[in-house]
């Protein structure tokens, strides 16, 4: 019974670190679908967090720090969409770019207005997301298995958890059922025939890269507003790196992104369980080599085990007319 | 109702200093396959593109059936009536046929009704024109020839009266040029207006009822296609009379150059290509080998020159073996001789962004003559592209141009310099004038019989057959990667055609 709490408790955390993984994740997957790789997921998840940590924290409002957050990193995807898009610029650079902008200019202003060393202000009450218990999580709470699974595993999240894994099949949906979605995948593979079939390859690029802006967006208010009370510099800690290795991992498909992440999820909250606990007949495991496990686990399986995964044809090439 | 169906009137149109289009007059009637031929570059496609609203003229007027229309965009096309098949299918190749057909033509945002429409929508298509196509079927999965039926869909699904076929035939096999030749015929009986642009001169003698005729950004000729040759029209074409039969005399075969003997070869799925094949080539003759694209024509040229390895058989090389069977260095190969003008010269036979005199010593730059040491002799490099420049009359002559910038036919004059100019034993030659305008074959095929006068042994891998039968002394027939028959240089095309399908091979091989 013990070990089935054990279980429990971390697949519990593990849902808890998926989410900002998973936001990020199918954020990539729009720019990416429509051929415009996003190497910035990472500053844009950190300046949304920043701005919905300093937001919220001034007007002790966690809707208006999450509007802040999507605001934020919307104008971030505009900047990567402008260079990537109208101007044909290097998307990895681009990213790149606005990754080291966003790492330096959160800890300035974080410590100009605030003065706590780059740190917003603790947030408590209305100014943080609170944690929702489905009905009757109490009630069954005593049902001997499937009770703490309902009440301990699946109750007792943020609602941005929900929103996280409901936007699976929603995305899911919307890039192979909507009219929308088929021209977005379109125009990842060949935009000459997205151009020449009469809709603005650019106009459809700047839609998908708007789409990742607000879900970065997401990500960086669960960061800031959810998990932790407020903002702490460079709090993404390369998880945005870690969504685009879940993106390749899953082949730019919705449902494989959500294993991906929740698998990438399960290995940071094994960590964290096994931080000065020895396994098994292994005996103690250098916390660093288990952080590093998920990229790890990208390269080997990629290497050898899930096949060849193809990114989609026009990605990382800004569209140019024939002549 | 007027019987036209589209008039151009004075179209002009600059990309900076170059001049596109001047000043182009074009009357298309209802209902007829209407042929425009020209060199390449000579500005059919930008004038094809204005059309369609890729661009915009600088300047004239459009006008479609009575209406000046201006088309500011495809959409603007589209919805005049117009529909084009690019000479570079504009499919999403992991998409099914379906989805590619109503892409950008889809009548909802959700899209399960647009697709059940689109499906009734296509099968009446298919029905009314006879194109049938599985409309599941992924496009990566399709061969070419139903990818072009897919485009040709994907017009008619948009209601396109005027069709437009950018250069339709330059990825075929010739079978299924014919049917694409058969299906633009139903297509003209039901009504449709048809504009057919190619180089080749036989395509437009075969199926279209007017041809006009562009050279350098001009309209220079329009006549009714019964009322003109092609030795007219290439004249037109090129500016100047074109030699379109090559003069040669008898072949003086001398030893035995290049044998092959019993090769086989597989491709990467490990399906074999040559199979069990054998052949001598002398010096002094030229050896065609005929063959639907396909038929292990490649892979045989791959062998012998050392691109891929066999898995058996024998090839010697002036009496001396070369070991196809384990790593050949090519490099090894030109040193003893053999000097090869590969199929595909974009991807193995030219850097495309490197400068024409790099291009022009690619493989040969260890070569002494080139070399200052351990660097490069770049004043002999120079001076050496200026030669072959001139020699070949390579245009522009400029050995500093980024060989992209060169036109399809001056490439192919880039690698044949190279390998001609070695004075090579054997040369092996894949497809010579692909993609290669008319004036620049007459020029190709002169050099070729030289070479074979001067005793060189020349091998020649074409899917042109008349190129095959034009330049060869002997012809060998390949299908399904064997050898099935070999013929005179006067067999009939009908005799080769047979074997070509595989269909006279057959009682040959059983005889």
């Amino acid at each position: 019974m013990d070990l089935f709490h054990t279980i429990i408790a971390i697949l519990e955390s593990t849902i808890r670190v998926s989410v900002p993984l998973i936001f990020a994740a199918l954020a990539g997957l729009f720019t990416e679908r429509a051929g415009v790789f996003d190497i910035g997921l990472e500053g844009k998840m950190l300046g949304a967090a920043f701005a919905a940590g300093a937001v919220a924290a001034v007007t002790g409002n966690v809707m208006m720090g999450l509007m802040a957050a999507v605001l934020i990193s919307v104008l971030l995807s505009l900047v990567h969409g402008y260079a990537s898009i109208t101007q044909r610029g290097s998307q990895i650079v681009s990213g790149v770019a606005i990754n080291f902008i966003v790492a330096g200019s959160t800890v300035i202003l974080g410590e100009a207005w605030f003065r706590q060393g780059g740190r917003t202000p603790a947030l408590s009450g209305d100014a943080r997301f609170q944690t929702v218990t489905l009905p009757f999580a109490d009630a069954v709470r005593d049902v001997p298995f499937l009770g703490p699974i309902y009440s301990e595993l699946l109750s007792g999240h943020f609602i941005l958890t929900y929103v996280a894994f409901a936007l699976v099949p929603f995305s899911w949906w919307v890039l192979y059922r909507t009219r929308f979605g088929l021209r977005l995948r379109a125009v990842g593979e060949n935009p000459s025939a997205v151009d020449t079939a009469g809709i603005s390859v650019i106009w459809l690029r700047y839609r998908a890269v708007i789409c990742c802006g607000i879900l970065c967006g997401f990500a960086g208010a669960y960061l800031s507003l959810a998990m932790s009370a407020g903002f702490v510099k460079g709090m993404t800690a390369g998880k945005g790196y870690i969504a685009l290795a879940a993106l390749i991992f899953a082949k730019w498909r919705p449902v494989n992104i959500m294993l991906a992440c929740l698998l990438f999820g399960f290995l940071d909250a094994f960590a964290i369980r096994l931080q000065g606990n020895p396994l098994p007949l292994i005996g103690q495991v250098p916390v660093q080599l288990m952080q590093a496990l998920p990229y790890i686990l990208t390269v080997i399986l990629l290497a050898g085990f899930i096949g060849k995964a193809i990114p989609p044809k026009a990605g990382g090439i800004p569209y140019v007319k024939e002549r | 109702m007027s019987d036209i169906a589209i008039e151009l009137r004075g179209i002009d149109k600059s990309f900076g200093l170059v001049h596109a289009n001047k000043n182009i007059n074009l009357t298309v009637r209802k209902g007829t396959i209407h042929g425009i031929i020209g060199e390449n570059g000579a500005g059919k496609s930008t004038l094809m593109s204005i059309l369609y609203g890729f661009y915009q003229a600088d300047k004239g007027d459009i006008v479609i059936d009575g209406k000046t229309v201006t088309i500011k965009d495809p959409n603007a096309a589209i919805a005049s009536g117009i529909g084009m098949v690019h000479q570079h299918f504009m499919l999403v190749e992991n998409f099914t046929v379906l989805e590619n057909v109503m892409l950008g033509a889809e009548d909802s945002q959700i899209l399960n009704t647009s697709i059940s429409k689109a499906r009734v929508e296509l099968k009446r298509l298919e029905k009314e024109y006879a194109l049938e196509v599985n409309p599941d079927a992924l496009i990566e999965q399709l061969p070419v020839g139903l990818q072009q039926r897919v485009e040709i869909l994907k017009a008619l699904y948009r209601k396109a009266d005027i069709l437009i076929l950018d250069e339709p035939t330059g990825v075929l096999t010739p079978p299924e040029a014919d049917h694409l030749f058969r299906i633009l015929g139903q297509l003209k009986d039901q009504g449709k207006t048809i504009i057919f642009i190619t180089h080749k001169l036989r395509e437009i003698m075969a199926i279209t009822d007017e041809v006009s005729v562009m050279r350098r950004g001009e309209m220079v000729a329009t006549c009714k296609t019964k009322e003109t040759s092609v030795e007219e029209l290439a004249e037109l074409m090129v500016g100047r009379r074109v030699l379109l039969r090559v003069e040669k005399g008898a072949a003086n075969p001398g030893e035995v150059k290049l044998a092959v003997e019993n090769l086989t070869v597989r491709d990467s799925r490990g399906v074999t290509m040559v199979d069990n094949v054998s052949f001598n080539l002398r010096a002094g003759e030229i050896v065609g080998i005929a063959g639907v694209a396909g038929n292990g024509q490649s892979e045989l040229l791959e062998a012998i020159s050392g691109i891929r390895k066999a898995v058996g058989g024998k090839v010697l090389l002036n009496g001396q073996p070369i070991d196809v069977t384990a790593h050949v260095d090519p490099r090894d190969l030109r040193d003893r001789g053999l000097a090869h003008v590969p199929e595909d010269r974009h991807h193995v036979g030219l850097v495309l962004k490197f400068e024409e005199a790099e291009n022009g010593i690619l493989g040969y730059h260890h070569d002494k003559r080139y070399l200052k040491g351990v660097f490069l002799n770049t004043k002999a490099i120079q001076a050496d592209a200026e030669e072959k420049i001139k020699k070949y009359d390579i245009r522009p002559p400029n050995p500093r141009l980024k060989t992209a910038n060169f036109s399809g036919g001056n490439q192919q004059k880039i690698v044949l310099a190279r390998e001609m100019e070695r004075g090579p034993d054997v040369l092996i030659i894949g497809q010579p004038t692909r993609g290669v305008d008319v004036g620049a074959i007459e020029f190709i095929h002169k050099r070729i019989i030289e070479m074979r006068d001067q005793g060189k042994a020349v091998l020649l891998v074409s899917v042109e057959l008349d190129e095959i039968r034009a330049l060869s002394d002997r012809i060998i027939v390949m299908f399904a990667g064997r050898v099935v028959g070999e013929r005179d240089p006067d067999a009939t095309e009908g005799e080769l055609g047979l074997l070509m399908a595989g269909v006279e091979g057959r009682k040959e091989a059983a005889e």
